[in-house]
Formats: structure tokens, C-alpha cells, sequence
């Protein structure tokens, strides 16, 4: 084994990493699997209405590492599942549950990007050899060796099939992770992938698409909470309140502001001629504050905790157009900087339910130009 | 990367406790009974009566190994069935049950089960050095303990745990003793009235035999009940079918052992794992677990013999666990494995991935060095190129995964 020319494949047992696997294992590159096990699916089952036989499509779920290791003894490649489930627990469920309490809505998928599948996966695959990852994530990657542009940076797009692109959840790679990752699916479709898929021979190239959050069973968040803090010995903490309207009317009261979300629509107890949203979550005051759609609308956003890709820092004004959530068209905007680690969007259109907590990624044409978290 | 099916390098394996691969003679001595005497041992007819000869003789060989008489030997399918029909077998509601917590699963895990039919157990931690003190199994005692159950050599470390001693204190205690010895037969003569137990459970893959097949030494008048109900089959005491190969192949591998614990081969493999230990201890930040001279248990029981290493508690000839500071022990695991190399690293939970050891952390080893710490297992066939190749691999798979390594200095345990 040659040390720098292994790939390691991050497989989840679904069809796009094993794809990859397939593709890099067909290509002669020398390729390990690794399974990150994350959480363990049993943990909560069972407990504050968490179903007890986790579904499959799930990271972690016995049914996809099974997928996984058929895969990859079908590819004839080795295989190990790599057990980091205390740095899961610690990066991505804790600062889950801990956004929620606090009346924010969070990603845990970008965290556990950042955390555990380029950072630690990274550091495992340099561990036992391999010089490079590759996942299934439906991006691009390419260096700009700034012939032209004077950049030498490495860049992230979005991916030839738009309707999978996975760039919004990657916002937070390195330059040094961009230069040792591989997304070999970048430039296909997801019906390329699974015909690719069949003609290698994978039994699971009909396998659907996971969707939820992968280590909550049900995806019921709310049950996740409870169970999950009453395991560590702690109860949800009283975050009951005021629920106001946006003439700070004092329309009811709530359990809790963990059952809020910026731009919800159901279960806000009120009764209302015309719908109502939630506007905003006050975790100071445990107050939230609804009021009509077209409330929701806000011009301005701010985000810090950011990461440069195609630019270096951002020292002047820039347009842009800005992903506030995954399934979000990106709007046009102008970002400038506004303090230390922080920047101000100023969008062209205003645009609906800015949400605390998620991410804010940055387009410059296909680009990504870098993201950060919405305040 | 070549699968290992066409791997042109030869492989190091030095994974024993985990497994062993069949001797050419057991395989031979299997041979006749798939195809040509395949009869079924309960039947009256003569191809029946060569299957059912072919398992007395198995019988003898492992009356033999066990030190006890033929009628006391029953066949099972290997050591979590031995461990399972000790506790399953004898214990009732009300009982107490003593065990340890660096156990196997086998064990700790029949007694998470039986807690839920009212029996409680009592888990006694081991000393620092992985042994037992058997004053803290005497403590644990109740009027209502009706079973003892310990290992003879822990999987993790081979420390060779104080069996004798246990079974004066069941005697005086007048409670049943089962010895999970399935890491022990073949590494050290058994003796069951020595040790002085009713049950004692030894599986045949772990010395060079068939898997799926093992035996279980139970004491004449031992009130245990079958685990697997069915036909008369080892008279009445495990339903079912003999697995008439396995337990031939069995009786050849226990027949093998007990002449490589007289011909010096035992001795060849404590003389490789030493040579190996001491190798990999020139590391800086390295250490042995299961090292420490307890303090007051004095000489080991006389009969055991101890292998002369730097490590003064006695331990099976062939393994060592060895702990590395600075670095992920799972991922030392697998750069070995890809550079030929098989060595284990605590255990595989239910999807595949490391779970620190339980018993290193029994043993007060905190998570971080449970987790870098590694044991290599070796093979009755073992040889000094095997363990040269491991002294000029390890060192420079540990520097890399050093420099590479997200623990942060200093992981004392």
C-alpha cells in the first residue's frame, strides 16, 4: 500500500457513498471503507414515545452498516467501522439539544461536517495510511491554481444536479480538508449514480434516500429532548412563556420555547382568523412572538462563526446571493463585514423566516464563497 | 489494495484469544466424519454406533484434558453455552450469584438476564493488576449464594486468575464454582478437582479446533438443569444432535494441547511473547496492563507455572495487552491490518466499531488509555519472524499515528 495514493470512502451504506467506493475501487485506486459509528440507535429507544426498532436509512442503524460491509466485501476492498461516538456526542448532539433549549433551530448535519466526517475521518484515514477521503456529497471541489484569478485556493460549487446539492452543509471545510477530499458524484445526477450503482452490481442501488436527522428515530426532536436529558439526569429546563403577537398582545401562554421555530405554522395553541407564524424566539424572556406571513419577511441578517472558501477573509462589501436554509433559493445580498467575526447580509428582497441557529452559505455564482451561522 | 483472498503477503496473526485456526490433524481427524461416518450417534445401527464410538472416545480425550471422569464431560456448542447453562442451569429466584466484572459477555451478560428473575449478582472488581483477590470474592458471599463463577485467564490480559484458592472458599462456603476456563485449556493443564469446581466451560476454537464445539466438565451430582431441552443426548444434560466432527476435531485439539504443555512449545510461545513485549516496551509512553505485583495475595497458587517475563503476575504464555499513550488504539488496530498485521483492540460492539475494554476499565484504566491499548494473541505457531515483523512494524505505526494523533498528551490512566 503506497501511503499517499489510499482513499478512504466514507460509508454510510446508502447508495452514494457505496457508489463511490464502487467507482474509486473500478478506477484501480487503492481504497479503504470506513463507517463512522456515530450513536448508537438503541440508546433512547423505547423512551418518551422514541420508536424501539430503529428504521433503516439511519447513520449507525445495524441495517446500513450491514449495507456498508456487503458493499464493500462485494467491492473486495477492506472495511473497518470506526467508533466515534463520544465525539458525535460531545460536537453534534450536546450543541443540538443545547441551540434547541436556547430557542435557536440547529443543523446538526453541518456540525458533524465540520466535526466528524471531514475533521476526524480526515485525521482516522491520515491514521492508518491513506492520504485522501472521498464521500458521496453532491459537490465540487477544484483547486484554482490563481493563474487567473491570483486566488490559489481551493473551491467549492455546487454540483451538476442542483436538486442534490449538498454545498449549504459544507460550508465549514478547510482548505486543507478541500485539498485532501474527493466527491467523485459531483458531476453526476442521482439517477446516474444509481445506474452506475447497478452496473457495479450493488444490491442496494434501489435503496431510497435517508431524509431526517440520523440519530433521531421518528424524528420527533421534541421526544429526542426529553429522553436524551433525562438520560444525562437533567429535565428539560422550564422555558415556558408568553405568546404575543407582534403589537406585543398577550395572546396565550407556552410549554416551552424548544417547541418553536421560526416560521412555524402548527401547534401554537392559538386560534386565528388568518394564519399565524412564529416571528421570533426570545430565550431571555421565554417570550414568543407570532404574527402573519407576511411579517416573517426581514431584509437583514447577520452570521458569525464564519469560514472563507474562494476568498481569504472578506475585507470589502461583496454581492452575493445567500442559502438561508437547505431547501432555500439563494437571494441576492450584499455582505459586508460588521465587527470582529461577523457579518451583516443585506438581501435585495426581503426574505422569509431568517432562522436563528441555521446556517447562512454564501454563493458567488456557483461558488461558494463561504458561510456562517445566523444569529 | 488487493482483498485478502488474493493478498500475496503473508499475514501475521496474532489474534489467538480471539480465534485459532484448525491444526492439519484436527482437520484430518474431522475428515471422515462428514461424508463417510456421518451416522447419526443416537441410532441403534452400526453407522450410528461409529458416530456414537467415535464421540466416547472424544469423551475420554477430554475427560482427560479436564482431569475428571468420562460421565462428567459434556459436549455444547462452545463457551457462551458453557457459561449461559452454569447460570441459567443452577440459578432460581432468591439465589445470589458472585462473578467478576472483567468476565465475558457469556457471563455478564446471563447475569443482566437473570437480575430480572430475582437473582442478584455481585460483580467483584479486580485489583489493579487485572487479578481477583479471592478475600473479595469470600465477601461477597451471602447465605443465598448458590454460584461463584470465574474466569481462569482473562481473554484481555491472560492473567491467570486464582482459581484454587476461589474453590476452597466455595467449599468452605459449600456454594457451586464454575470456571470460565475458555482461555485458559490449552494454555495451562486443567485440572477441575484442583481447581475444585463443579462446572468448568472450555471452548475448541480457541486452541486450534473446530468452532461451534465445546465441552463442559460437570461434577458428578451437580444439580444443573439443560439449557437446550430435547432428546436423552449427554445424558440429559444438552438436547440435540452431537455435533459428531466438531466433537471429534475437538478431542484432537484438546489431545494436541495437552502434548504442547509437555513438549516445550508453551514454553517457545512465552519465550516469542516475551521477546515481542519487551520489543514494543523500548516505545517510550508504552506500558503492560496487567503488570502490577499485587500486594497482598503473595505467590501465585503452587502449579501454575509462570513464564518468566518482566512481568511478575501470572498470566497464559501467550498474550500481552499493552497500552500506548498519545494515540487512537482503533486506529493503530487498523493501519496494522492493512500492513498484514492482525492484533485486537478491546471489543467489537454490535456494529463492528471498538468499545474500550471492560476490562482494562475494571482494572481503573480511564477511557482514553483503555482505548490505546492493544493485545496481541499469539498462535502456538507462532514464529521469530512473525515476531520480528511486528518489532519493525508497530514502532513506526505508532510514531505516525503520534504525529497524527487528535488525543492530547498525556492520557496517565
Amino acid at each position: 500500500m503506497t501511503v499517499n495514493t489510499t482513499i478512504a470512502v466514507a460509508m454510510s451504506g446508502g447508495v452514494d457513498s457505496s457508489t463511490v467506493a464502487a467507482i474509486l475501487a473500478h478506477d484501480g485506486s487503492a481504497v479503504v471503507g470506513l463507517t463512522l459509528q456515530l450513536w448508537d440507535q438503541t440508546r433512547l429507544a423505547g423512551k418518551h414515545g422514541i420508536p424501539d426498532a430503529p428504521k433503516a436509512g439511519r447513520c449507525c442503524s445495524l441495517d446500513d452498516v450491514y449495507d456498508a460491509r456487503r458493499v464493500a466485501e462485494h467491492l473486495g476492498i477492506p472495511y473497518y467501522v470506526v467508533n466515534q461516538q463520544e465525539r458525535f456526542e460531545a460536537d453534534v448532539v450536546r450543541p443540538f439539544v443545547a441551540e434547541y433549549l436556547a430557542g435557536r433551530t440547529p443543523i446538526p448535519c453541518s456540525l458533524c461536517n465540520n466535526h466528524l466526517k471531514f475533521d476526524q475521518l480526515l485525521k482516522t484515514a491520515q491514521s492508518i495510511g491513506a492520504g485522501r477521503i472521498a464521500t458521496g456529497h453532491y459537490a465540487v471541489n477544484e483547486y484554482d491554481s490563481g493563474r487567473d484569478s491570483g486566488r490559489g485556493r481551493w473551491i467549492l460549487k455546487r454540483p451538476t444536479d442542483l436538486a442534490k446539492d449538498q454545498t449549504y452543509f459544507l460550508f465549514g471545510l478547510t482548505q486543507e480538508q478541500l485539498a485532501s477530499t474527493l466527491f467523485p458524484l459531483g458531476h453526476m445526477t442521482k439517477p446516474e449514480v444509481r445506474e452506475v450503482a447497478r452496473q457495479r452490481g450493488l444490491a442496494l442501488a434501489e435503496k431510497p434516500d435517508s431524509q431526517e436527522i440520523c440519530f433521531i428515530p421518528g424524528g420527533d426532536y421534541k421526544q429526542f429532548l426529553t429522553a436524551y436529558l433525562e438520560e444525562q439526569g437533567q429535565a428539560l429546563p422550564e422555558t415556558a412563556g408568553e405568546l404575543l403577537s407582534s403589537s406585543g398582545e398577550v395572546l396565550g401562554r407556552h410549554d416551552g420555547i424548544f417547541n418553536f421555530t421560526v416560521g412555524q405554522r402548527k401547534g401554537l395553541g392559538v386560534s386565528s382568523p388568518t394564519p399565524l407564524y412564529v416571528l421570533q424566539i426570545d430565550p431571555a424572556s421565554h417570550r414568543v412572538t407570532v404574527g402573519a406571513d407576511e411579517e416573517l419577511a426581514t431584509r437583514t441578517l447577520r452570521a458569525r462563526r464564519l469560514n472563507w472558501i474562494s476568498i481569504p477573509d472578506l475585507i470589502a462589501p461583496m454581492r452575493v446571493r445567500i442559502k438561508i436554509r437547505h431547501r432555500h433559493e439563494p437571494a441576492w445580498a450584499t455582505l459586508e463585514p460588521a465587527g470582529v467575526g461577523e457579518v451583516l447580509a443585506t438581501f435585495d428582497e426581503p426574505q422569509r423566516a431568517v432562522t436563528p441557529g441555521q446556517s447562512a452559505v454564501f454563493y458567488d455564482g456557483d461558488e461558494v464563497v463561504g458561510g456562517g451561522w445566523i444569529l | 489494495m488487493t482483498s485478502e483472498g488474493d493478498s500475496l503477503v503473508k499475514r501475521v496473526y496474532m489474534d489467538a484469544n480471539a480465534t485459532t485456526p484448525l491444526l492439519p490433524e484436527v482437520m484430518e481427524a474431522m475428515r471422515p466424519y462428514w461424508m463417510e461416518r456421518f451416522g447419526n450417534a443416537s441410532s441403534i445401527h452400526l453407522d450410528g454406533q461409529q458416530a456414537h464410538a467415535a464421540v466416547d472416545r472424544a469423551r475420554a480425550t477430554l475427560a482427560e484434558f479436564f482431569n475428571c471422569h468420562d460421565a462428567e464431560v459434556v459436549f455444547n456448542s462452545g463457551g457462551t453455552e458453557g457459561d449461559n447453562t452454569a447460570i441459567f442451569g443452577l440459578l432460581r429466584p432468591g439465589d445470589h450469584f458472585v462473578t467478576t466484572s472483567i468476565e465475558h459477555s457469556a457471563i455478564l451478560a446471563a447475569a443482566e438476564r437473570i437480575a430480572s428473575h430475582g437473582v442478584e449478582t455481585t460483580f467483584v472488581a479486580p485489583q489493579p493488576s487485572g487479578l481477583i483477590d479471592p478475600a473479595e470474592i469470600r465477601r461477597a458471599l451471602r447465605p443465598e449464594t448458590r454460584l461463584i463463577s470465574v474466569m481462569l485467564a482473562n481473554n484481555e490480559t491472560g492473567v491467570l486468575q486464582p482459581v484454587e484458592e476461589i474453590g476452597r472458599i466455595a467449599r468452605e462456603a459449600g456454594v457451586f464454582f464454575h470456571i470460565d476456563a475458555v482461555q485458559g485449556a490449552g494454555k495451562i493443564p486443567l485440572d477441575v478437582r484442583r481447581f475444585g469446581c463443579h462446572l468448568c466451560s472450555i471452548s475448541a476454537h480457541k486452541m486450534h479446533g473446530p468452532k461451534g464445539v465445546g465441552a463442559m466438565f460437570v461434577r458428578r451430582g451437580t444439580p444443573i438443569e439443560s439449557l437446550i431441552v430435547g432428546g436423552s443426548h449427554e445424558r440429559r444434560r444438552r438436547a440435540g444432535t452431537e455435533n459428531v466432527p466438531g466433537i471429534v476435531g475437538m478431542a484432537k485439539a484438546a489431545e494436541l494441547a495437552l502434548l504442547s504443555l509437555e513438549d516445550g512449545t508453551i514454553d517457545r510461545v512465552a519465550a516469542l511473547r516475551n521477546r515481542l513485549e519487551a520489543g514494543i516496551l523500548k516505545l517510550s509512553g508504552t506500558g503492560v496492563n496487567g503488570a502490577h505485583l499485587p500486594q497482598n495475595l503473595g505467590a501465585p497458587a503452587p502449579g501454575f507455572r509462570i513464564w518468566e517475563s518482566t512481568n511478575p503476575v501470572p498470566r497464559v504464555a501467550n498474550t500481552t495487552n499493552i497500552w500506548f499513550d498519545q494515540l487512537e488504539g482503533e486506529a493503530l488496530v487498523i493501519a496494522l491490518d492493512l500492513k498484514g498485521f492482525a492484533v485486537s483492540g478491546g471489543s467489537a460492539c454490535h456494529s463492528g466499531a471498538t468499545e474500550p475494554s471492560h476490562v482494562l476499565m475494571a482494572m481503573g484504566l480511564n477511557k482514553t488509555r483503555a482505548r490505546a491499548s492493544l493485545r496481541f494473541s499469539l498462535l502456538k505457531t507462532a514464529t521469530e519472524a512473525d515476531v520480528e515483523n511486528v518489532l519493525k512494524v508497530v514502532p513506526e505505526a505508532v510514531e505516525h499515528l503520534r504525529a497524527i494523533s487528535p488525543v492530547a498528551a498525556g492520557t496517565l490512566g
